[in-house]
């Protein structure tokens, strides 16, 4: 089968949802840690929410996102890297954005 | 040849206290009218892209070095500023529309910038969250930054300051204050900005009298005019007579003396010279301000308020958030004790979501304690992440407006609770945590001896209470005049609910304004109060009092005042009094 358009075969387009849980929403350091991290991926990021559409290399469409604390987002990966690029993306929202739990006493689990 | 109008006095938001006079150093960079220069043709279209992208080299360069600066002073706030400002400085949708712009209308690559800055910003028009919409600011200062490298002309560099000066600014940047020397820069007075405007917050940081929102003085000041700040009022004077700052002058002294005075104070006891100690503690709000308490003197935090964790914002703090803030200012003020207060808020203050009617009278209303126990998902995420908080240092929990005993028993309900899911779980928490009730309601403090033995500790919230006891509105300005912190009433009930705690071998700390007002310290101190929490600044002028204060007479003080019948009566005589021991003291609290 032939490809139809740019996509060489190798490109994967993974879609995810997720929580922005901390303080802040996404303001000034999870958001420039967002564009960090997406930058580092030639896949095409996308960030929606609401019906409005980001791209995730740019700090300044995300900031006008609105994407206050618990507001959900959704993230698109486009690209030869999709996959890993999300997964680094995924990582940091869950993480909080590496937010407060800086000596290691993240909430506990509890035991299995 | 001067004609630029003497003694002209501004009035903006006074952001940080102290009065200062100095010289004017105008920090306006972009005042600058570009015009629109048309290219013509290719050559000096393509000229002139090169030339935006040399400036945006050049921004970027000097805004790293900035954020070298401020990582090395560790200024953290900063440099998640600067860490942004620089995303956006490289922001393709930026940098793209910009080239675009110089390309396709043909023109000059600092009104290409100014255009596409103005455009972009646009989008932040629909940004509802405040927070979030700040980051305007943050895109226009680049495109200031950029423009400025265009043009070749510097933004004044406040690090090159040598003599001490006065910064008159439209707005202050982070990036701005990173270089500053506080030997020199002795004050800041810019056209916008409110209490928690950036300039705000460092200046606080700083404790550089600074006052805010002043609309246009960087219009009306030129630069080395003279100018007075008067921080606390919010007073600008610029070019001031001679009579004016002959006046500021001694006004200044007089401020600054007392405060070199009152700063001897800051490590000594809370003690009366016949031996009597009580705990000066800090009212806190935000937990920026945990670390400055420390500084005047606080020997921990009486009453850290929660509320503000919930408003401005349309949805509720998780858990995780506010173990995260408590945490902090545990850890922070450690080893003292935090007291921190559950959720204090009519309904209708944070959540529209919540569809409550609309209240007739909401003081008497469904708020505080009775909306977190009607509410009871609310309350418990507050409660599961205070008793994780409290495994890092000394927390006591305080919760306000309780009226009788049901209450506590549902709360030690709900705690219970609580405390076996997170011992199930394995997650640490100080299962002998303490806890407090508020005494602010009449009914609380007539039964006060049940509750004592219910409790670990009495807050008294003296604002309540009186308004409360004495049936008046603080707020309606007919019947505010009754309002009366030493109405015999008040003073009974708080006597009673002291002799209630002690002889339940419980403490009773009282945090409303009464707490910080020199004139009833005798009263509180000779009724038998444990600890007294107010506002910070008040805590080094309530101890200097303190320290010159005989407990037996402050006793014999109470035993008067019992006789004497009206609210007016008393504070005559403890006027009469308090001037005759101390005239220096209360001319001072007067003012």
């Amino acid at each position: 089968m032939i490809q139809g358009d740019e996509n060489s075969g190798t490109d994967e387009v993974i879609i995810r949802q997720f929580l922005i849980a901390n303080e802040l929403g996404l303001h000034l350091r999870p958001a420039g840690l967002l564009v960090k991290t997406a930058n580092q991926y030639k896949s095409s990021i996308t960030i929606e929410k609401g019906g409005v559409e980001a791209d995730g290399k740019s700090i300044i469409q995300i900031a006008t996102l609105n994407a206050a604390h618990n507001s959900t987002i959704t993230i698109k990966a486009c690209g030869p890297d999709a996959c890993r690029a999300m997964e680094a993306l995924g990582n940091l929202i869950l993480n909080n954005f590496e937010e407060p739990h800086s000596d290691g006493n993240s909430p506990a689990e509890p035991p299995a | 040849m001067e004609t630029a109008q003497q003694n002209l006095l501004l009035k903006g938001t006074g952001v940080s206290p102290g009065i200062i006079i100095g010289k004017a150093f105008l920090f306006v960079p972009d005042d600058i009218e570009i015009p629109v220069i048309t290219l013509a043709g290719k050559a000096e279209i393509n000229g002139e892209i090169e030339r935006f992208k040399q400036a945006l080299a050049r921004s970027r360069e000097s805004l790293r070095a900035v954020k070298k600066e401020v990582e090395r002073k560790k200024q953290k706030e900063a440099r998640y500023i600067i860490d942004a400002q620089l995303l956006i400085l490289e922001d393709k949708l930026l940098v793209d529309n910009i080239i675009k712009t110089i390309r396709e209308k043909g023109v000059d690559a600092a009104s290409a910038v100014k255009e596409t800055v103005r455009k972009l910003s646009r989008g932040f028009d629909d940004v509802s969250d405040e927070y979030l919409k700040e980051r305007k600011t943050d895109l226009d200062y680049i495109g200031e930054r950029i423009v400025r490298n265009i043009l070749g002309t510097k933004r004044h560099d406040l690090s090159t300051i040598r003599e001490p000066s006065i910064i008159v600014a439209h707005d202050l940047s982070p990036a701005d204050t990173a270089h500053l020397d506080t030997s020199v820069v002795i004050g800041f007075v810019t056209n916008t900005g409110g209490k928690t405007s950036h300039t705000a917050i460092m200046a606080r940081a700083l404790e550089i009298p600074s006052v805010v929102g002043l609309e246009k003085v960087t219009k009306e000041v030129k630069n080395g005019d003279v100018i007075i700040i008067d921080g606390a009022i919010g007073v600008v004077i610029v070019r001031p007579t001679a009579e004016t700052l002959r006046s500021y002058s001694e006004k200044k002294q007089m401020y600054e003396q007392l405060k070199k005075e009152l700063f001897q104070y800051k490590d000594l006891p809370a003690e009366t010279p016949d031996g009597f100690h009580i705990r000066l503690l800090a009212n806190v709000e935000l937990v920026e301000e945990v670390s400055a308490i420390l500084e005047h003197g606080a020997e921990g935090i009486g009453l850290y308020r929660t509320e503000f964790l919930y408003l401005n914002r349309k949805e509720l703090p998780s858990e995780d958030e506010q173990f995260n803030i408590y945490k902090k200012v545990i850890k922070t003020i450690a080893p003292y004790p935090v007291t921190i207060r559950t959720l204090d808020l009519g309904g209708d203050k944070f959540l529209s979501h919540l569809d409550l009617v609309e209240e007739m009278n909401p003081v008497l209303g469904l708020r505080a304690i009775r909306l977190c126990l009607k509410e009871v998902g609310i309350f418990k995420t507050q409660l599961r992440a205070l008793l994780r908080a409290s495994a890092f240092g000394e927390l006591k929990m305080l919760f306000p407006m309780i009226s009788g005993m049901q209450e506590i028993y549902q709360i030690k309900g709900i705690l219970d609770e609580i405390k076996h899911d997170l011992t199930v779980s394995g997650i640490p928490f100080n299962p002998h945590v303490q806890i407090g009730i508020m005494i602010e309601i009449p009914s609380a403090a007539t039964i006060a001896d049940m509750l004592a033995r219910e409790v670990d500790f009495f807050s008294i919230g003296t604002n309540d209470l009186i308004q409360y006891t004495l049936a008046i509105d603080r707020v309606n300005e007919h019947v505010s005049y009754l309002y009366n912190p030493l109405h015999p009433s008040v003073i009974r009930l708080i006597k009673t609910v002291i002799e209630s705690a002690h002889s339940n071998g419980i403490e009773v700390v009282m945090c409303g304004e009464m707490a910080g007002e020199p004139l009833y310290l005798p009263i509180l101190l000779g009724l038998g109060i444990d600890e007294l929490s107010m506002n910070p600044l008040c805590i080094l002028k309530i101890k200097k009092l303190m320290r010159s204060l005989g407990y037996r007479q402050c006793r014999d003080f109470v035993k008067t005042i019992d006789h004497l019948k009206t609210a007016e009566e008393i504070e005559a005589f403890m006027r009469l009094e308090m001037k005759k021991r101390f005239p220096a003291a209360f001319e001072m609290t007067e003012a």
